[in-house]
């Protein structure tokens, strides 16, 4: 573009020639990974989707139980009864890499292997409602894990995707056909100097010529 | 290690309690936004918190969106399901595709 001013001379010619192979590469494969982060994507907020709803329908049948087992029993017992929970879940976090993604791949353990160790009370006095609640609760636990890293894995290659689609976006129609301008610019520009040379050349010849032989004088 | 922590009011998150997550019930915003600040630099791998709590305190959250730790996860809360966690989902189709070409007719 003869806007952004680039100096006619072979030199800024060969490093545009350059630039060019190298941003028609860079574009290339930025469009590989985006294509690709693309399907992954697309794979994984499928199944995100999924399993939020299944996490939210869950959770909302668990307080629904929860609601039911207040009702049955005194604020005080619940209170105690929930008051030292007896499980503990552990997260092992770590990352994998998707396509240059860090996304997060969660484990969990829990502290004993017990499953009944969700019942952090005596049966006593305890309704049976808060086991049904506490054990539709554990139920959807490991759903939810999941849908944590599911989530956001999404959230961090949705972003990932933005960015390379505008980088290819800016390679595509603006750095490359810019740069291709300014080839074309520089060749013709070459071009003309080189032939305006050679008509100050012929034209200082004939002068030369004229000065040495007087033809003009002689009559032709 | 990292641990786990489920943050909202009182009734919608004591039964995660006895799976063994941490809670930590909170209603005010600012009291809410401050809790998540200091559970994301203590080690909370996982932080869930109810949808009311986090339409809230959205901009604090967004601090933690591009970051690999900790995931922010929303769950409807006792008082029923706002939309926003699928709303979120949605969000991030469509700030990959460009619009929402896959849960738009749902």
């Amino acid at each position: 573009m003869a806007s952004t001013q680039v100096n006619p001379t072979r030199m800024e010619l060969t490093k545009l020639k350059k630039k060019l192979v190298t941003a028609t590469k860079g574009h290339k494969l930025l469009k590989d990974k985006r294509d690709e982060l693309m399907r992954q994507f697309m794979d994984l907020v499928r199944e995100n989707m999924a399993l939020r709803q299944k996490v939210e329908a869950g959770i909302l049948s668990a307080n629904k139980n929860f609601v039911i087992a207040r009702a049955g029993m005194s604020e005080e017992i619940l209170n105690t009864a929930l008051m030292a929970p007896k499980q503990e879940v552990y997260l092992e976090g770590s990352k994998k890499n998707v396509m240059s993604v860090d996304v997060p791949v969660f484990e969990y353990k829990t502290r004993t292997a017990d499953d009944n160790d969700i019942y952090s009370y005596g049966f006593a006095f305890t309704s049976g409602d808060l086991d049904d609640a506490v054990k539709s609760l554990a139920d959807i636990l490991p759903d939810m894990l999941r849908l944590a890293e599911c989530e956001k894995a999404c959230q961090l290659m949705a972003a990932e995707i933005e960015k390379t689609r505008r980088r290819v976006n800016a390679l595509e129609h603006v750095i490359i056909p810019e740069t291709r301008k300014n080839i074309k610019y520089i060749t013709m520009k070459l071009d003309e100097n080189e032939r305006s040379t050679q008509i100050r050349l012929m034209k200082v010849k004939d002068m030369m010529l004229e000065e040495a032989h007087h033809y003009k004088e002689r009559g032709y | 290690m990292y641990k786990i922590a489920v943050v909202g009011d009182y009734d919608s998150i004591y039964g995660f309690a006895t799976l063994g997550l941490d809670t930590f019930p909170v209603t005010a915003p600012k009291e809410a936004g401050e809790k998540l600040n200091q559970l994301a630099g203590n080690g909370y791998g996982i932080i869930y918190i109810t949808e009311v709590l986090a339409a809230e305190i959205r901009q604090e959250i967004e601090k933690y969106q591009d970051q690999v730790m900790p995931a922010i996860i929303l769950i409807p809360g006792v008082n029923g399901n706002t939309g926003e966690g699928i709303e979120n989902v949605k969000k991030s189709v469509e700030q990959a595709v460009g619009s929402d070409i896959l849960f738009s007719n749902n």
